[in-house]
This record gives C-alpha cells, sequence and structure tokens, in this order.
C-alpha cells in the first residue's frame, strides 16, 4: 500500500471527520474504548493520542498487526476501534479479522473508511467495492453503511455501545436525509416495485424514482437484513436491489426474505470488471450504472 | 515424580495426527516450566483480569499442551482419550471457547505473537501488570505477520511480554543463529537456552525485559524421543 491520504480540503463536515469527531468523544466517555490506527487518519487524532496515550495505538503500516491487536485487546475485555482503508482493513487482513476476532471469539468496531468511490483517482489498489461482500461471509457480523455524517454519528455510538463484530463503512458520498436506527426506513410508499437503497446511494435513488409510482426502502445498517420490512410492504414482488458495493452482495438476503414469494429480482451494484479509469467518485458511479441516470435505465429495462 | 507420570500418561491416552507428533512433545518441557513454575495462571484464577496470559500460537501438535492443562486441573482427563472426536472439547489445534484455561484459538501460524502484542496493550492500558508468554515454532517465525509484531513490541516496550521460540531448525530455509540476531536487531532482550534443560529454561522465562519485551530461544534439536 503506499500512505496516500484522501484530499483534507474536501473532509470539513463530511463522514470521515465526523467518524473522527464521534471517536474521539467516545474514547474521553468509556474507558474500555480504545484505538488501533494504521497511520491513514492520524492525523486525526493528535489530541485523542495525548489525552489517553495507552488506549489510542498507532501501529504503523502494518495491517495485520493492525487488526490482532484490536483483537488482542479484545480479549483483555476492552472495546477496539480499528481503523484504516476498507481495502486494508477487512481484504489484505482477512484471516486476522476472521480468526483474530471471529474465531476467537471477541467484538470490536472495524471502521474503514474509502469505499468503491472515494479512492477514484487512485486506483484500484485503494478500493474496496467487495468489502461488504467478505464481511458477510463471517457469521453475526454488523454492517453499518452510514450515509450521512449523522447517521455515521449514531452507527459508531451503537456499534462501540454494543457487543460483537461490526463493520462501519464510511465514505464520501452522503445523501440529503438521515435516518435513526437500523433496519428498513421506509422513505416513499407506492403500488409498484419496492426499490430497496443501501448506504449512500439514497438520493440517486429517489431521483431516479421520482416519476414511478414505487416504494422506496432505506437503509444504512445492511447487516442484518430487515427481512420483515420487506415481505411487509412488498405491493407487487418485484424488487429492485441498489447498493454502492459489488452487485449482488444482497440479493442473497432478498432471496431469502422472499423465499416462498415468487419474484424478480434486479440487483443495482459495482460489476466485476475492472474500470481501469481513473478521474472523480461521480464518474465511477455513473460508469457503474449507480448514478440517477444509470439506475433510471436499469428501472426502465427491467420494469418498463 | 508422579507429575511426569501423570504426564506421560495422559500422552498415551491421546492418539492422532502423526506428522504432528514430534512437534508436540518439542514443547513439553517449556509448557511444564512455565505453568509448574513461572506463570500465575490456575484453574482458580483463570477469569481474573491479573492472571497472567500463555497463549500457545504454534496451535498444532497440542497433545504436550493439554497434558499440561490437565495436569494442572483445567479440565479432566476424561476429556484426553477422546480428544479430536465430534463432542470433544479437544481438537488438533486448540479452541479458546472450548477449553478452559486455553488463552487463544490457534492454528493459522503467525497470529499469536500479533495478538500477544494486542494482550499486553490491553492488560497496560488497563493498568494490569501481568505477563505474557507466546509460544511460537522457529519455522512460524517464516510468517511475515510476527515480523510487524516484533517490530512494534519493542517500539512501544512492551516488557510484560515474552516470546518462547521453539527452535528445532524446522524452517526450510533455516540460518542458526538468526532468530535470536534479529530479536535483538530490533531491541528485545534475548536469550538463548537448552529447550530440554528445566532449569536454564526456568531461569531464562522467570526474567523479565526491562523496559523491553523479551525473547527466549529454546533450542531442541534431539526429536528422537517424542517418537
Amino acid at each position: 500500500m503506499t500512505v496516500t491520504e484522501l484530499n483534507p480540503h474536501t473532509l470539513a463536515g463530511d463522514p470521515r471527520t465526523q467518524f473522527a469527531r464521534t471517536v474521539t468523544g467516545l474514547l474521553d466517555e468509556d474507558p474500555s474504548t480504545t484505538l488501533v490506527l494504521a497511520e491513514i487518519s492520524a492525523r486525526f487524532f493528535g489530541d485523542a493520542v495525548h489525552r489517553h496515550p495507552d488506549r489510542v495505538v498507532n501501529v504503523g503500516i502494518r495491517e495485520q498487526l493492525l487488526v490482532n491487536v484490536g483483537a488482542g485487546m479484545a480479549l483483555t475485555g476492552m472495546r477496539p476501534i480499528v481503523h484504516t482503508f476498507g481495502t486494508f482493513l477487512v481484504e489484505r487482513a482477512f484471516e486476522q479479522v476472521k480468526l483474530g476476532f471471529g474465531h476467537q471469539g471477541v467484538g470490536g468496531v472495524l471502521v474503514g473508511v474509502g469505499g468503491s468511490f472515494d479512492a477514484s483517482r487512485s486506483g484500484r489498489t485503494h478500493q474496496a467495492p467487495g468489502d461488504v461482500a467478505l464481511m458477510d461471509t463471517l457469521p453475526d457480523v454488523l454492517i453499518h453503511a452510514p450515509g450521512t455524517s449523522a447517521e455515521t454519528d449514531e452507527v459508531l455510538r451503537r456499534a462501540v455501545a454494543s457487543e460483537g463484530l461490526h463493520y462501519v463503512r464510511v465514505v464520501e458520498q452522503t445523501n440529503t436525509e438521515s435516518f435513526a436506527g437500523p433496519g428498513l426506513h421506509v422513505v416513499r410508499r407506492g403500488s409498484g416495485a419496492t426499490v430497496v437503497a443501501l448506504g449512500p446511494v439514497l438520493d440517486d435513488v429517489l431521483a431516479a424514482t421520482a416519476d414511478r409510482d414505487v416504494t422506496v426502502l432505506y437503509a444504512h445498517s445492511v447487516r442484518p437484513f430487515d427481512d420483515a420490512t420487506l415481505r411487509a410492504l412488498l405491493a407487487v414482488p418485484d424488487v429492485v436491489l441498489v447498493e454502492p458495493w459489488l452487485a449482488g452482495t444482497s440479493a442473497r438476503n432478498v432471496a431469502d426474505a422472499l423465499r416462498d414469494v415468487p419474484h424478480r429480482l434486479l440487483a443495482l451494484g459495482t460489476r466485476r470488471t475492472e474500470l481501469r479509469h481513473y478521474g472523480s467518485p461521480a464518474e465511477h458511479q455513473r460508469a457503474h450504472g449507480l448514478d440517477a441516470a444509470g439506475i433510471r435505465r436499469s428501472l426502465e429495462s427491467f420494469l418498463g | 515424580m508422579e507429575r511426569v507420570d501423570n504426564i506421560s500418561r495422559f500422552l498415551t491416552m491421546m492418539t492422532g495426527d502423526e506428522k504432528h507428533d514430534l512437534a508436540s512433545y518439542s514443547t513439553l518441557d517449556v509448557l511444564r516450566v512455565l505453568y509448574e513454575r513461572v506463570l500465575d495462571v490456575s484453574p482458580e484464577n483463570v477469569d481474573d483480569p491479573r492472571r497472567d496470559r500463555f497463549l500457545l500460537s504454534k496451535g498444532h501438535g497440542p497433545s504436550a499442551y493439554y497434558a499440561v492443562l490437565c495436569d494442572q486441573g483445567f479440565f479432566p482427563e476424561t476429556w484426553l482419550a477422546p480428544w479430536g472426536t465430534f463432542e470433544s472439547p479437544l481438537g488438533y489445534h486448540p479452541d479458546r471457547n472450548l477449553v478452559p484455561g486455553v488463552e487463544i484459538s490457534s492454528g493459522s501460524l503467525g497470529h499469536g505473537l500479533p495478538l500477544a502484542v494486542g494482550t499486553a496493550l490491553g492488560l497496560r492500558a488497563q493498568g494490569i501488570d501481568s505477563r505474557v508468554v507466546v509460544l511460537v515454532g522457529d519455522a512460524e517465525l517464516d510468517e511475515g505477520s510476527n515480523h510487524e509484531a516484533l517490530e512494534l513490541a519493542a517500539a512501544l516496550g512492551l516488557d510484560a511480554l515474552t516470546v518462547v521460540v521453539i527452535d528445532n531448525r524446522s524452517s526450510s530455509y533455516t540460518v542458526p543463529g538468526r532468530i535470536a540476531e534479529r530479536f535483538a536487531t530490533e531491541g528485545w532482550d534475548v536469550a538463548t537456552v537448552d529447550g530440554r534443560d528445566q532449569k536454564d529454561l526456568e531461569k531464562a522465562l522467570s526474567e523479565r525485559g526491562l523496559g523491553v519485551p523479551r525473547a527466549v530461544v529454546a533450542t531442541v534439536l534431539d526429536e528422537e524421543e517424542a517418537a
């Protein structure tokens, strides 16, 4: 990896800055909370290190160690927050996540930044479109993809206060509106298909469906998946999933939720083919068909 | 002698993975010295946050580990004979969720030392000065994850941490003396001892590093007695 950081001039008030603010507060409030870093984002935590030198540890550019240091702290009863780019956190160090936390049976809060699109100019090495699918191979992991700074704050506080292993995906893309709590939130009711927006794709979904009679559901806490709400609100058995990571990641959850209901599913997300382009996050979303126009085209093809 | 007889009897009760038998016995003297003479950990304080920790990183061939834990009273000897069977808590790699006294689940190499660094940091953050001893194999040090950990442990002065390297020259590209040199280069306090000599082991394992972590390289070259 390189130590290339995201552009610090674009961060004011964004979810990543909120992550730093919330975690700094949690370190002050709860002496069982620890923060483990691998250089990335260390510049946000100068005050926290000063106030809690034994509870904020920067391990250097050592991601395998990053995860297992967090797990080792959890073995002593502490609640670790473990942070770097998503790709280095859960893909490079996946066995540490699987064994250090999962198999040991201890909990922690893994916070990955960057997601699928933030590092559009950095290239494939810094992008993690497969992170949610990969974490979803582990039992009982809670996965969160907050769409606003307010949701980032709420999700982090909930994850640190609860037990178990959480993965929080913090990215620059945001929605306009914030929703409180886990599960599927009803954004709009309609008599046609159900469009499920996961994470920061809601604004594009709402723009793409503005002239359609559809139900729009939204969740920022995506695992566990809210089967009950999807079943309860299904008007007609057409479902469209929109998630800003690997296409089809949540298709199995929809299949499980509707296992006794004949239905059609369109699963939109990032495509498997490597893009091999740089440019802006918006250009990458467009290339994967995840901007409003792309979602609209897919809906026209699927729903007519 | 009763203790030796017990452990010997426990070992004969366990059969299984032949490939790993030699490795398991190479750890026996170190394990006995740690549990019988050095560490403050027992069935009575196994849930006490202030207990000393022993982490078996080299999780393959755990029969000697199970025999010593059983001898210490962590679980009954009736557990030993059926080890590896479906209902047994004792597998060919230990699981901390199944076996009292087992601090980490191990098997995949290169995880124990990093977990030990995290454990030492977690204890330090809580003001607990207990020792954390982790056992690794010389070939296990092939795994790069160990080197991330041994660098940081020295940089942060984790003097609660002791690594015991069972050196039976099992690494394919072994260079005699290199393990001790590597730890020393990173600033660790290093001792090299005969891994069969319990008196020397006790002396080496009883000492803590002063402001730096400690490595004890226990050389175990004679494998015949394990056959």
